[in-house]
């Protein structure tokens, strides 16, 4: 295999609603800053890749209009994933394992502001027995809670608790300026309940946001960065489409991206995991073997700002972030797609090749 | 006996959509308020599109400076339209053209009318038929359709790089 580091990684604010600008208008700067902090152009990149929604946008192949934000002429080689950004970037990682280019430009955006996210949310259920009933995301992830409490796996303080502290973390975060502000468990424990047994806090709140990452192969990533978060894992997994299916207090294909990716193997520092329900990070960081000792979305994660199709890639970023900054030599980035985290993403990042 | 296979199932979606323009196409929708047709410059190339997104999509750079076009041009090319369409409400055949504006370097789409359409051809040059001013809003609605304007062709040195 050959060695690939995330060499930068940048980020719109998560607002509840840009109704100032268009997609376009909010990955161009992105896209710029991911570029100039590691000293490329456009020109320097090998392949180009986004992840967006059709469905976000209520336009057909908006992708290919968000390309305007690039810069694509002459034409460049690119491609794009209808997922989350973070599987963009695993497009990414094999494209540069063939190992006659050097660099990719990995970006993804999504106006949840323009729709309803929880109907989208159903349109990518079975059309036949499942859509039809229009359950909603949120409504699924209410199942999934209900029989992680009822199997004692949870317990509603610990799901208020994951809340409480993604709160009090994206309070030093930026790129998530209008978080909610801290509250302590028993607190949030009095509020009411918004879908059973699902408070206002055990749900992310939808955000418009983008985000980009640079990808560099070899020596030269360490020409362009002086800390290159080197990928020393990287891996993705399904379980099966229909939920009814899935025992939903267990995540297999999370389990065994981890595995896959190297998260079992331990001295994990720091681990985004892309959660945008509170008992699913819980359910993430058992499957995934993250223990005590693992400072989980100190971000905020998903839970403070959630970006439809960006928040998996903006995980990976926010934990290659700690490698270049210093404060971390072993991360792990996480990233899931579908209902109750159906498909999961792992990818570990390390200080040394 | 087997019984009848179902061949289909009808399920109803439907989903609502708020679209935000953006700032560019904001600027856009503002000058078409005013019967005016607002393009953005290329920093890099200098090329004026039009209508603008705000960034210039060979460079990837922001499109700050806003240009006036004129509300006539050249026809690139066009397609005669002789299918009724479940949206249309225009009498079949009639025309539809890549539009040159005078001051633009990108064509845009619109419809031509006031002309046979065995009469329409490349190099035509044809202008904006408004609305009456006080029917004015931020849409491109305010323009009825383009017509022939009786002037020369243009020559296709002229729009060649557009075809």
């Amino acid at each position: 295999m050959r060695d690939v580091a995330v060499v930068s990684f940048a980020q719109a604010p998560n607002l509840r609603a840009d109704r100032e600008r268009n997609e376009v208008e909010i990955v161009m700067p992105v896209v710029r800053e991911a570029l100039d902090s590691v000293g490329l152009e456009q020109s320097d990149i090998g392949f180009t890749v986004s992840g967006s929604c059709d469905y976000l946008t209520g336009v057909p192949f908006s992708f290919v209009m968000a390309l305007d934000a690039v810069g694509a002429w002459p034409p460049i080689e690119e491609s794009h994933v209808e997922m989350d950004g973070a599987w963009a970037l695993y497009e990414a990682w094999v494209r540069l394992q063939h190992g006659d280019i050097d660099t990719a430009l990995i970006y993804s955006f999504g106006k949840t502001s323009l729709t309803d996210l929880d109907k989208v949310m159903s349109c990518q259920l079975d059309p036949y027995t499942l859509m039809p009933l229009w359950p909603g995301g949120i409504s699924l992830a209410g199942l999934q809670a209900s029989a992680m409490l009822a199997a004692g796996t949870v317990s509603e303080a610990d799901m208020a608790a994951v809340a409480s502290h993604s709160r009090e973390a994206a309070q030093g975060n930026p790129a998530i300026p209008e978080a909610e502000g801290p509250a302590d468990v028993d607190e949030l424990l009095s509020r009411p309940r918004v879908a059973h047994p699902l408070r206002e806090h055990d749900i992310a709140p939808s955000t418009d946001g983008a985000a980009a990452i640079v990808l560099v192969a070899g020596d030269r990533a360490a020409e362009v960065c002086d800390k290159p978060a080197w990928i020393s894992g990287i891996d993705h997994r399904v379980d099966t489409h229909a939920p009814g299916n899935r025992d939903l207090t267990t995540c297999p294909s999370a389990r065994m991206a981890g595995e896959r990716a190297g998260a079992g193997r331990g001295g994990i520092e720091v681990a985004e995991v892309y959660a945008p329900f509170s008992h699913q990070q819980l359910l993430l960081a058992s499957e995934l073997g993250l223990g005590d000792g693992v400072d989980i979305n100190p971000s905020g994660g998903a839970l403070a700002g959630h970006t439809f199709m960006v928040a998996g890639l903006a995980r990976i970023g926010e934990a290659a972030r700690r490698i270049h900054d210093g404060t971390a030599s072993r991360v792990l980035g996480h990233a899931t797609a579908g209902p109750c985290l159906q498909q999961n993403l792992v990818c570990v990042m390390e200080a040394g090749r | 006996m087997a019984e009848d296979p179902i061949t289909g199932i009808v399920c109803p979606i439907r989903l609502d959509y708020t679209i935000t323009p953006g700032r560019a196409q904001t600027r856009f929708l503002r000058g078409l308020e005013n019967g005016k047709l607002l393009g953005q410059r290329c920093p890099a190339t200098g090329k004026v599109y039009m209508p603008p997104r705000g960034s210039s999509p060979t460079h990837g750079l922001p499109t700050t400076e806003e240009v006036e076009v004129a509300d006539r041009g050249t026809v690139t090319t066009f397609c005669i339209v002789n299918l009724q369409f479940a949206s249309t409400v225009r009498e079949i055949p009639y025309v539809c053209a890549q539009i040159l504006l005078d001051g633009a370097d990108i064509p845009f789409f619109f419809v031509v009318q006031e002309v046979d359409v065995n009469e329409i051809r490349m190099g035509m040059r044809v202008e904006a038929v408004w609305k009456d001013p006080s029917e004015w809003g931020p849409t491109l609605e305010n323009i009825l359709f383009f017509k022939p304007t009786g002037e020369a062709d243009a020559p296709r040195e002229s729009y060649k790089e557009h075809v």
